[in-house]
C-alpha cells in the first residue's frame, strides 16, 4: 500500500502529463502524426496533454525515429534534463527497434539503445489513435501506482 | 556592442526536426548564420544498395514522411527508365492524383506550422483540421495516412474505385471553400501581413544565384516548376498555372502556397473527371538491365532529383537523392542575415525545411564531424573500395 502522499502525487500526475517531442532521426512521418494528435480531429488535450518545448517542464518524452549516431548524445542529454518522474514513449517502428533503418551505418538502433523506454507504440507511422491509446495506457499504468516510479 | 553566438537547435521547440543554426547576433539583429546538418543522417542510400529493386521502393519512400510519394515516384521512374518499361496511362494518372493530394496536405501542413511560428495558433488548428480531409482521401486510396506505398515498378498497386472517386470530389469541394477562406485571410488579415511582410527577404537575382527551388523560388518571382518546364507523367495534358509572387518575402511564400492548393484542386478535378481506362500496372521484368537514369520531380518543396544506377544485379548499384530542401538551404543564411532573432524560426520554417530528406552525407569519425572537400571524399572512396578489392584509381 502506498502512502497517501504517493497516491495523491500519482493522481496529480495523470491529470496533466506534458509531453516533449524529440526527433532522433525520424523520417518525419511519426512527427507529423504526433502533431496531428494535438489538433482538433484527435485532440489529445482533452486528456490534459500539452506539448512543451522545454525538457525541464515535460513529464513524457516522445521519441520518434531510429536513433542516429549523431543524435544519441543529445537524446541522452535531453532525457537527463527532464525532472523525475519521467516516462519515455518510443513512437513508431523505427523508435521501437530501428524499423526499416536497422543496420544502416548511421543508425544506432531503437530508442532503447540509448535510454530506458516505458512504452512502445508500433506502426509506420502509428495512427494518432494508436498514440492516444498508448498514452492512455501509460496514464493508467501511472495510476495503477505499481508501475509508477 | 559585443557580438554573441546563439545556437538554434538541434533540439528546439520551433524546429520539428534536428538541424543546427549558429546565429551571430548584434543586439537583436542577426549578422551571420551558419548551418550544420547531419543530425538526421541515417544512411538510406547505402541501405538501398543492400535491397532489391522492389524492396528499395519502400525504403526510399521512407526518406521523408511528408513527400514520400515524390521520392518513391522519382525512384520507380528511374528504374522503369532503365528497364525500358512503358507504364499504363491509368497508372500515370493515379500517380498524379496521389502526388497532388500530397501537395495539398504538405502545403496545409506548412500553413499550420508557419501560423504556429507567428503565434497564430487558431490558424494552425484550422489548417490541420482541414488537412484531415486530405489524409482521409489518401487513406481511402492507399490504406495508409503517411507512407502510401502506392508506387511499384511498372505502375501503381491499387486502383481508384468509383466510390473513392466520388468521395474525393466531395472532399475537394470542402477543401476549395476552406482554401478560399485562407486566401481571404492571407490577403486581408492585418496581423498576418504585419508578421510576414518584409521578413526573410530574398530578391529574385539572389534566389537564382543561390539555386533556390520550389515555392521559395516562385515567391521570388521566378516561374520555375518542373511540372511545366519538363513535364513528367501526364502533366503536359493538364491545365494549371504556375503561381508566382513578387513579394520576395515570407508573405510571398504564404501566397504562393495557398494558391498552389487551389491549382492542385483544379488538377485533381481534371484528372479524376477523365481517368483513363485500362490496367494500372504492367508486369515487372524479372531482371533490371544495367544502366543509369536521372529523374526530376516537382515535390511540394521544390525540385527533387534522383539518380539510380543498375549493374544488372538484383540490387541497385547506386541510389542518390537530392532533396529540394538542400537546394534551399543556401538561401537560408542569406535570408536570416539582417533580420531579427525572433523571426529566425519563421524564416527557417518558410522554406518548409525537411531535414530527413536533406541529411545525405556527413563523415563522422570517432565522434568528430568534419567537412570534407570533394577531393578528400574521392580519395576516401577509392581507399574504401580498394580494401574491398576494387580499384577505382583509373576512373577519371
Ligand atoms: S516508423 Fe515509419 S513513419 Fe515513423 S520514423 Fe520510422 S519510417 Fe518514418
Amino acid at each position: 500500500m502506498k502512502s497517501i502522499r504517493e497516491q495523491v502525487a500519482a493522481w496529480a500526475r495523470t491529470k496533466s502529463p506534458w509531453i516533449i517531442h524529440f526527433n532522433s532521426g525520424s523520417c518525419n512521418g511519426c512527427d507529423i502524426e504526433t502533431v496531428a494528435a494535438l489538433t482538433p480531429r484527435f485532440d489529445v488535450e482533452r486528456f490534459g496533454i500539452v506539448q512543451h518545448g522545454s525538457p525541464r517542464h515535460a513529464d513524457v518524452l516522445i521519441v520518434t525515429g531510429a536513433v542516429s549516431k549523431q543524435q544519441k548524445d543529445r537524446l541522452v542529454r535531453i532525457y537527463n534534463q527532464m525532472a523525475n518522474p519521467k516516462f519515455v514513449v518510443a513512437l513508431g517502428a523505427c523508435a521501437a527497434g530501428g524499423g526499416v533503418l536497422q543496420n544502416c551505418y548511421g543508425v544506432l538502433g531503437g530508442a532503447d539503445k540509448a535510454i530506458p523506454v516505458d512504452l512502445y507504440v508500433p506502426g509506420c507511422p502509428p495512427r494518432p489513435e494508436a498514440l492516444i491509446d498508448g498514452v492512455v495506457k501509460l496514464l493508467s499504468g501511472i495510476k495503477g501506482v505499481e508501475n509508477a516510479k | 556592442m559585443p557580438k554573441i553566438t546563439v545556437p538554434l537547435g538541434p533540439q528546439h521547440p520551433a524546429l520539428k526536426e534536428p538541424g543546427n543554426f549558429m546565429l551571430l547576433l548584434e543586439g537583436e539583429e542577426i549578422v551571420d548564420a551558419t548551418l550544420r546538418l547531419g543530425y538526421n543522417h541515417r544512411g538510406i542510400e547505402k541501405a538501398a544498395e543492400a535491397r532489391n529493386f522492389v524492396q528499395a521502393t519502400y525504403l526510399i519512400e521512407r526518406v521523408c514522411g511528408i513527400c514520400s510519394h515524390s521520392h518513391a515516384t522519382c525512384y520507380v521512374t528511374n528504374v522503369e527508365n532503365i528497364a525500358g518499361l512503358e507504364i499504363p496511362q491509368r497508372a500515370k494518372a493515379i500517380r498524379v492524383v496521389i502526388g497532388e493530394l500530397e501537395r495539398i496536405h504538405s502545403h496545409l501542413l506548412w500553413l499550420g506550422v508557419a501560423a504556429h511560428e507567428i503565434g497564430f495558433d487558431t490558424l494552425f488548428m484550422y489548417s490541420w483540421r482541414d488537412r484531415e480531409y486530405v489524409m482521409d482521401a489518401l487513406e481511402a486510396l492507399s490504406g495508409n495516412r503517411v507512407h502510401y506505398s502506392m508506387n511499384t515498378i511498372g505502375g501503381v498497386r491499387r486502383d481508384i474505385s468509383k466510390e473513392a472517386h466520388e468521395d474525393i470530389l466531395k472532399k475537394l469541394d470542402i477543401l476549395e471553400e476552406r482554401t478560399n477562406y485562407y486566401i481571404h485571410l492571407a490577403t486581408q488579415e492585418p496581423t498576418l501581413h504585419a508578421r510576414t511582410k518584409g521578413v526573410g527577404a530574398l530578391p529574385k537575382e539572389e534566389a537564382i544565384r543561390r539555386d533556390a527551388c520550389g515555392p521559395l523560388l516562385r515567391a521570388s518571382g521566378v516561374a520555375r516548376d518542373v511540372r511545366k518546364d519538363d513535364p513528367y507523367l501526364i502533366y503536359d495534358q493538364l491545365d494549371f498555372k504556375v503561381i508566382t509572387s513578387d513579394a520576395c518575402d515570407v508573405f510571398g511564400r504564404l501566397y504562393v502556397r495557398v494558391f498552389e492548393i487551389l491549382e492542385s484542386i483544379k488538377i485533381l478535378r481534371q484528372v479524376l473527371s477523365n481517368l483513363p481506362e485500362g490496367p494500372f500496372a504492367v508486369k515487372t521484368p524479372f531482371k533490371i538491365p544495367a544502366g543509369e537514369s536521372v529523374t526530376r520531380y516537382e515535390a511540394p518543396r521544390g525540385e527533387d532529383i534522383h539518380y539510380v544506377k543498375a549493374d544488372g544485379g538484383p540490387n541497385p548499384a547506386r541510389v542518390k537523392v537530392r532533396a529540394p530542401t538542400l537546394a534551399n538551404f543556401e538561401s537560408v543564411s542569406y535570408m536570416l542575415t539582417g533580420d531579427q532573432l525572433a523571426d529566425a524560426p519563421l524564416i527557417i520554417a518558410a522554406i518548409d525545411p525537411c531535414f530527413s530528406c536533406t541529411d545525405r552525407a556527413t563523415i563522422v569519425a570517432s565522434g568528430k564531424q568534419s567537412v570534407q572537400s570533394l577531393k578528400d571524399l574521392r580519395t576516401y572512396g577509392i581507399e574504401f573500395y580498394k580494401k574491398k578489392g576494387i580499384d577505382f584509381t583509373k576512373v577519371k
